[in-house]
Formats: C-alpha cells, sequence, structure tokens
C-alpha cells in the first residue's frame, strides 16, 4: 500500500482553508476524549479506595461543613430572589387568563422539579468546584501532593473520596433548604406584591405537588454534588504550572461542571419524568 | 539493601532529560548527586520514589522494582523512604507538628502520645522545638525546610532523599542540616541520595558524588576523586568555570 503523502493532504486542506479548523476540531475532540478518559481512571481509582475509610474517614465531618453547611447562604439567597421572580412572572402571566392561585401552583412546581436543584448546583459549582480546584491545583503546582504520596497517602482516597462523598451527601439537603425558601419567597412576594392570598398561594401550591417531584429534586441534587466535587478534584489534580496553571484549571472546573449540570439535568428529565 | 537506578530514559514533551543514566547506591552510604540545574536531578529522585514514570528503564528499591509493583506494595515501600522537598511542600492546611506527624498516622500501633513525642523529637533535633502549632505561612524558608526535613525523618526511615536540602539557608543553618545527614548515615546507617549543587556541602556530607551531565552519569567517586578529576566537565562544573567544559565531546 502506498503511504501516505501528509504534504499534499495538507496543502489540499490550505487550498480550501480547511487545515487550520480542522486542525482546531481534531484537537478538541482528542483533547475531549483525552479528558473523558482521565475523568474514568480517575472515578474506577475513587471507587476503589472506598475501603480505606482510615484515610477518607477523618477528613469527610470537616468538609461536610466546609462544602455543605458553609454554601447554604450562597444557595439560599439564590432561591430567594428566584421565589420572588417566579411570583411576579406568573402573577404578570396569569392576570385575567387563569385563577390567581396559579401563582401557588407554577412557584411550586418550578422551583421543586427546576430551577431550586439546578440553580443550587449551577451557585454551588462556582463556590465549591472553584474552591476545591483551585486548593488541588496549588497543593499539585507547590508538591504538596507529590508530599502526601511520598509518606505513603493515595491523594485520591486522602483529597477526592471525601470531598465527593461531601457533595454528594450535602448538596440534597442544601437543595431541601433552597426549596423551602424559594417557595416561602414566592408565598411572601405573592402576599405583598400580588393580589394573591395567603388561601389561594397554598391551594395551587397542592394543586399540583406530587412527592415524587422531592424525590426527583434530591435525586438531581445528588447527582449534581457528584459532578460539582469530581469535576472540581479532577482539573484540580490536572493542574501543572504555576498560578496560571491554578487560574485554568479552577476556570475549566466552574465551566465544565456547569455545562456537565445543564446537560444532567435535561438527562434526568427525559429519564424520570 | 541498595537503590539500583538500571537505563532510566524520560522524556518532557521534545526535552530527552533522562537519556540512559544508571546508578547504584550503597546500603548506608551518602551519595550526592551534582549537576546543572534542568539536568534531571530532581527527576531522578522523584523516578526513585514512582512520583514520575520513566519512559524506559528500572528502578530498584529494597529489591523491589518501583516501577512495576502494586500500588500498596509501593505505598508499603514508601513508608521506608523519606522524601525532603526542594521547597518543603509543607501542607499549609496544617500546624507544623500535624505535617510532621502525618507520616507517623500510617504506622499502626503508634498512640497519640508516641506521635507527640516523636514529633517533639523531631523538631528539636532541626531546631524547630516548640514550633508544633505554628503554621507554615508563618515561617522563613529556612525553618520550612527544616520542618520538610522534620517531616521527612520523623518515621525513621531505611532511606532518604534530599533535595536540594542547604539551598537558600543561612550558614549556620547549613551546618546544622548537614551534620544531620551525616548522622543519618552513621548513627543510623540511612542510605542517603542528596541533589545539591552545594559543593562544600557535598564534600562534607558525601560518601561518594556523582555528576549528572547531558541525561547520563559522567562521574561518580569519593569527594577525593572529584577533586583531583581532569574530566573537563566536572571540574568545570566544581569550580564554577564554565570555559573549561566548553567544546568537550560527550
Amino acid at each position: 500500500m502506498a503511504p501516505i503523502r501528509h504534504d499534499v493532504e495538507d496543502s489540499e486542506f490550505e487550498l480550501h482553508g480547511l487545515s487550520a479548523p480542522v486542525r482546531s476540531v481534531g484537537r478538541w475532540v482528542m483533547a475531549g476524549v483525552g479528558s473523558v478518559g482521565k475523568g474514568g481512571h480517575l472515578a474506577a481509582r475513587a471507587v476503589g479506595t472506598l475501603r480505606q475509610v482510615d484515610i477518607w474517614g477523618p477528613r469527610l465531618v470537616p468538609l461536610l461543613v466546609t462544602i455543605g453547611v458553609a454554601s447554604i447562604p450562597i444557595a439560599l439567597f439564590t432561591l430567594t430572589f428566584t421565589g420572588m421572580v417566579l411570583a411576579i412572572q406568573a402573577s404578570y402571566t396569569f392576570t385575567g387568563t387563569v385563577p390567581d392561585y396559579f401563582v401557588g401552583a407554577l412557584v411550586g412546581k418550578t422551583v421543586i422539579l427546576e430551577l431550586g436543584p439546578a440553580l443550587t448546583a449551577l451557585a454551588l459549582a462556582g463556590r465549591v468546584g472553584a474552591s476545591i480546584a483551585s486548593e488541588l491545583g496549588t497543593m499539585r503546582v507547590t508538591e504538596q501532593i507529590d508530599a502526601l504520596e511520598s509518606l505513603a497517602y493515595d491523594p485520591v482516597a486522602y483529597l477526592v473520596v471525601p470531598r465527593v462523598l461531601a457533595g454528594m451527601f450535602m448538596f440534597p439537603v442544601i437543595t431541601v433548604f433552597s426549596l423551602v425558601v424559594g417557595i416561602v419567597a414566592g408565598w411572601l412576594t405573592s402576599l405583598a406584591m400580588l393580589d394573591v392570598t395567603t388561601p389561594e398561594f397554598v391551594k395551587g401550591l397542592r394543586l399540583f405537588f406530587d412527592t415524587y417531584d422531592v424525590q426527583f429534586a434530591l435525586i438531581k441534587a445528588w447527582s449534581f454534588g457528584l459532578v460539582v466535587t469530581g469535576v472540581g478534584c479532577f482539573y484540580g489534580l490536572q493542574t501543572s504550572g504555576g498560578a496560571e496553571g491554578v487560574g485554568h484549571a479552577t476556570t475549566r472546573a466552574v465551566v465544565a461542571g456547569s455545562m456537565i449540570i445543564l446537560v444532567l439535568d435535561a438527562f434526568w428529565a427525559a429519564v424520570l419524568l | 539493601m541498595s537503590i539500583e537506578i538500571k537505563d532510566i530514559h524520560k522524556s518532557f514533551g521534545e526535552d530527552h532529560i533522562l537519556q540512559g543514566f544508571s546508578l547504584y547506591v550503597r546500603e548506608g552510604e551518602t551519595l550526592s548527586i551534582i549537576g546543572p540545574s534542568g539536568a534531571g536531578k530532581s527527576v531522578t529522585l522523584k523516578t526513585i520514589i514512582g512520583l514520575i514514570t520513566p519512559d524506559s528503564g528500572e528502578v530498584w528499591v529494597d529489591g523491589k522494582n518501583v516501577h512495576t509493583i502494586l500500588r500498596p506494595e509501593l505505598y508499603e515501600l514508601r513508608r521506608q523512604v523519606g522524601y525532603v522537598f526542594q521547597f518543603a511542600a509543607l501542607f499549609d492546611s496544617m500546624s507544623v507538628g500535624e505535617n510532621v506527624a502525618m507520616g507517623l498516622r500510617r504506622i499502626k500501633g503508634m498512640t497519640e502520645g508516641d506521635i507527640q513525642k516523636r514529633v517533639s523529637y523531631c523538631l528539636h533535633i532541626v531546631d524547630l522545638g516548640g514550633a508544633e502549632e505554628r503554621r507554615p505561612a508563618e515561617l522563613s524558608g529556612g525553618m520550612r525546610k527544616r520542618a520538610g526535613l522534620a517531616r521527612a525523618i520523623a518515621t525513621q526511615p531505611k532511606y532518604l532523599l534530599y533535595d536540594e536540602p542547604t539551598t537558600g539557608l543561612d550558614p549556620v543553618t547549613k551546618t546544622t542540616i548537614d551534620s544531620l545527614i551525616s548522622r543519618m548515615s552513621e548513627e543510623l546507617g540511612v542510605t542517603g541520595i542528596v541533589v545539591t549543587h552545594d559543593m562544600e556541602s557535598a564534600y562534607g556530607i558525601s560518601d561518594r558524588i556523582a555528576m549528572l551531565h547531558e541525561g547520563s552519569i559522567r562521574f561518580v567517586g569519593t569527594p577525593d576523586d572529584v577533586r583531583g578529576t581532569d574530566d573537563p566537565v566536572v571540574k568545570g562544573f566544581v569550580e564554577g568555570r564554565p570555559e573549561l567544559s566548553r567544546n568537550v565531546p560527550v
């Protein structure tokens, strides 16, 4: 078989102005495939180190506090204003067409099914994902992760497993608070700014309420917790270079985490609803 | 037991850092590796402990091939090896005492009291007695380095790898560290590999000195052999006279 003439192929691509974009797409695809492979490897190692409870166990409680408890204010802030906006927009949309109690129905359904879990996760992707990526990235570039290895600690067991477990446990907890606050904010806004009474709001809220919706929200929150902390750990451990590398890792963790949350959100809607 | 490096090659991108590097470190000796910056000295140390995987070649520590043994066995082996990092690599989220205790907490059967006693002792011998509660950010560069040394020796390892242990230290601290390295070898029989640019230290603490040049070992000998060598590359490096090594075939 005759050897492939790369020079001819390249010149033909250049002729049609295709070489640079094709190469860029090729590099992007290769980088994406590479990241998926490395991510899978990290996940497999994390599962494999779950039995090293003596390493990750003592680290779990402090991380439940830093990842979970400390994140509650930002989640509540986000859902307070979301609940307010939903109530006002529902009233604006429904006035003269459907009864006012539908404000409660829309606020409740939208907060529980979609905005509560998704907006909480997106807010925490910024706070938790960035914090994990920058902390692990700094540890990587200052050789602290090498030092951990030299002291016979598996960095995946010591750094990754407790963070991911804390995220998987605390994201649903924070989401429950968010759901409550979002609905309460919508109710108070209805009382203060709209012609909707408490009985009307509650009537609407109960009309379409289904406990399965809450289960759906918690499953999503659990998976978002896994993604935000896992992606933060992945990019943190992949960091190279100095401060610039830590900055890149942090940005990538937030962007990739947010994108995966949106994809996963659509996936769960298609699978579970 | 010894450390044996056999025909190691390692590249980073286009840079072929180690090109057939081989070295045998005898049990109980202190061997210094000298060479210009970027020659691959730190890469060599990290290869020995399995932090960097070579493209080809073998590293044997304590009779085990570092890069083929399973991960649990590798961690078991690492408990026998202390590593002093160039910039200390202290965990900045912990106190100095907690840093030194990290390796000890992996040893089964040690009580909290035993750990605290050992931490105090190790900090004392590097002149950091009473610094247990201080944070790494509160320490000077020299103090951080000494804390890193205390962490490395805490588990009483059979092997110690020092990455530029005296660089940037004042003369008094440098002498303290040098005598500590000598003591580790003479009194405890620890096998040590010291990566250094500091020829005064290298002459003082080493049983043998190896020079890394162009990715492989150019010269190995006693300090007296180094002083008396006619090799222009070695002579040029140790005397700080680069003109001697110009136009010398590799």
